[in-house]
């Protein structure tokens, strides 16, 4: 290991084994375990501090330098976990101010912004104090540096869920979304605001322009193709309840747009038209339908997703299978049913993706 | 399953400017073949060489560097390069007296994330004996959770991670009727995205590695028909990029953990052929570093043992030649978890 966190430390640090106020204690080496695989390369200050903390962990020493010596071991590595758990036992034995604490955790954050112990114990010290105030600023700091950060994002939504902040939250996406459309952390978290404000019709329909907006911008953009689709399917919507979004795929398409997500969308449209067709023996013609699939998932697999040529083939042929079974008509499908189980999908159990 | 991963942990942290190796040249070719025996070697010094060490920086994750290392090695038929006994007298030490729980090291706490790195050795050694089994699960049922979800230790993160954590510790260790199987599936399922992946826990975004937790934790339940089977494995084919690589997110880099992540779990739910296996091959040895022998996350940057063991696993599961059968479910040797226990794996 390169000893990186010495510079972390000012020139006058003295050895924890060099301070007469540790005289004291007998620190304790580590049983570094099997060889070779386990051994590690420390570096002289890493040993020192981590055989003065094992000390007072044996001692279950809680006292102001104990603290201090968890400060100097976090600083080395703010991974480990038995240290910080250590510490929070510490501030409760001390009874310290958690507001210096929560200072402190931020600072470490922001050095360490991808590590699960740090932002657990950020969570654990707001839930100490009841008070989640600081945490919208505090994500919002951490998501300027890098918009995906996965534990900025659980921190964040575990802060508006339990403190109900949810209030701002809207506006908040749609700025990190106009700097990067591309953000699917922001898209996922516009579900999770829109889930507990309640999708209602209306929303719904805001939301698909919304979204459709953000195609214009950029085309050939998953996360927004994602959420539209996600929106339509978590509604139980077909796509031909809303012309607005036939029409905008289409006109799409014919001025030359060739994303995948764009013929993919398409795709699920056709087979949908087709098959609602076929189900209802309504007059229009579904081959006109069926053969849109088709002709689409080929120029998928040939030419526009080429390395998901084996998907798209798969599609084609489930296509046929479901057009054959929709011909039969509802009722007879369903006494089929049971024994071409291992043919047809399953429909699936009812997801429940909300939370308790 | 712990995860050393970008995503997650900041290599630069621990590493500072050590995670680009300094030397890359552009135009060097890159590797299209894998000498195992350098791989081999690789492994079994890992942690002799002291530039080379970039995720066991310290002993809090050593457990799962274990299980990476032993299982890396079995994978290529060379377990008999580790010290067995040694390796088993650690796991010993680690487990703890009070709770049952096994730490990832000595005088460490204890973690649901080692106690089944811990289990996963002592399989592969068969000498799950070796340690006290019922208290073990006895720290696994402590830590489940009224929604069914369960903690990682005493202070209570909770995770999807932890919930596969805790049904694979309990499957192979025949131990399942300590918990409350359908509540932990109901947690499980109540962290399904619109797009079809799950995350860490609800609403949070769809991640193939937390993917690949849920997906295994269905098949060690045998409950994948939860599962929207088509819509998710469409999601985990989209990772595919033209590189051939896989990555965890949208918009992300490719990354060769991911190659296991995301192919294990189309591998459970029957879909591998879904994505271009050549290619992702052809991606994953192109982060071979043939210098060391270990695999990086990306060509060119520093190889550690976690994306080594994740790649191999990859490679196997493609069919490699000379590796062992991968367990797609609890990343093992087939010929290992074949004896102890059968996961739900969806036809082809
Ligand atoms: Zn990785």
């Amino acid at each position: 290991m390169s000893d990186s966190s010495d510079e972390d430390f000012n020139e006058s640090y003295v050895m924890y084994r060099h301070r007469r106020e540790w005289s004291d204690v007998h620190p304790i080496k580590q049983n570094d375990g099997p060889n070779p695989i386990v051994a590690i390369a420390y570096s002289e200050r890493f040993l020192d501090v981590y055989d003065y903390f094992r000390a007072i962990l044996a001692t279950q020493e809680k006292s102001e330098r104990a603290l201090e010596l968890t400060t100097d071991a976090l600083r080395l590595n703010a991974a480990n976990y038995t240290v910080w758990q250590y510490r929070r036992e510490i501030l409760h034995a001390l009874k310290k101010n958690l507001y210096d604490e929560l200072q402190y955790i931020a600072e470490v954050i922001e050095d360490n912004p991808k590590n699960y112990q740090v932002w657990h114990h950020r969570r654990v010290i707001v839930e100490w104090l009841n008070d989640a105030s600081k945490e919208l600023d505090l994500t919002e700091k951490i998501l300027d540096l890098d918009a995906k950060n996965y534990h900025a994002w659980q921190h964040r939504q575990w802060a508006i869920e339990t403190f109900n902040l949810f209030d701002n939250e809207l506006a908040f996406i749609d700025k990190l979304i106009a700097a990067d459309v591309r953000n699917n952390s922001a898209w996922n978290q516009r579900f999770f605001v829109l889930k507990h404000l309640g999708l209602t019709p209306e929303t719904v329909q805001r939301e698909i322009h919304y979204a459709m907006n953000r195609i214009r911008l950029i085309k050939n953009n998953e996360s927004s193709w994602n959420f539209l689709k996600g929106l339509l399917e978590y509604g139980d919507f077909s796509i031909s309840q809303f012309p607005d979004v036939e029409t905008f795929t289409e006109e799409l398409y014919n001025s030359g747009n060739r994303s995948p997500y764009l013929l993919a969308f398409l795709v699920d449209m056709y087979t949908e038209k087709t098959l609602h067709i076929y189900e209802t023996n309504s007059y229009d013609d579904p081959e006109v339908y069926a053969r849109k699939v088709v002709e689409l998932c080929e120029m998928l697999a040939n030419h526009y997703d080429t390395i998901r040529y084996k998907y798209w083939k798969y599609v084609i042929q489930k296509f046929n299978a479901d057009k054959e079974l929709a011909k039969v008509g509802p009722n007879e499908q369903n006494e089929e049913k049971d024994e071409e189980e291992h043919l047809v999908t399953r429909e699936p159990e009812k997801v429940n993706g909300e939370a308790q | 399953m712990d995860f050393i991963d970008e995503d997650f942990i900041d290599h630069n942290k621990n590493n500072k400017n050590n995670h680009k190796k300094m030397e890359v040249d552009q135009n060097e070719e890159l590797p299209t073949k894998f000498d195992m025996e350098m791989t081999i070697k690789y492994v079994a010094n890992h942690g002799n060489d002291k530039n080379d060490f970039e995720y066991t920086m310290t002993e809090f994750l050593r457990m799962s560097g274990i299980y990476w290392g032993t299982t890396c090695l079995d994978i290529m038929g060379h377990l008999d390069k580790l010290d067995k006994k040694s390796i088993i007298e650690f796991i010993k030490n680690c487990q703890c007296k009070k709770s049952g729980g096994i730490a990832a090291c000595d005088s460490h706490d204890p973690h649901i994330l080692y106690s089944l790195s811990a289990v996963q050795i002592l399989c592969i050694y068969d000498a799950l004996d070796e340690i006290d089994i019922p208290a073990l699960g006895k720290y696994v049922q402590s830590l489940q959770q009224i929604d069914g979800s369960f903690f990682g230790d005493k202070w209570g993160e909770v995770d999807t991670r932890f919930s596969f954590c805790a049904v694979a510790i309990l499957a192979l260790t025949n131990q399942m009727n300590l918990i409350d199987v359908d509540k932990a599936v109901e947690f499980v399922m109540s962290c399904v995205n619109p797009d079809g992946g799950f995350g860490s826990k609800p609403y949070a975004e769809s991640h193939a590695g937390l993917i690949y937790c849920c997906v295994g934790f269905l098949s060690i339940t045998h409950n994948l028909h939860r599962l929207e089977t088509e819509k998710l494995a469409w999601w985990l084919c989209e990772r595919q990029l033209k590189s051939g690589g896989l990555n965890g997110r949208p918009e992300k880099l490719p990354d060769v953990c991911y190659s296991w992540w995301v192919l294990s779990s189309l591998t459970i739910m029957g879909k591998a052929h879904w994505i271009d296996g050549a290619k992702l091959k052809e991606f994953i040895i192109s982060c071979l570093d043939t210098e060391t022998g270990g695999f990086s996350d990306r060509p060119g940057n520093m190889p550690d043992i976690f994306h080594t063991l994740f790649g191999i696993g990859a490679l196997s599961l493609l069919g490699y030649e000379n590796l062992k059968k991968i367990n797609p479910t609890f990343c093992m040797p087939e010929e290992i978890v074949s004896k102890i226990y059968q996961a739900q794996i969806l036809e082809y």
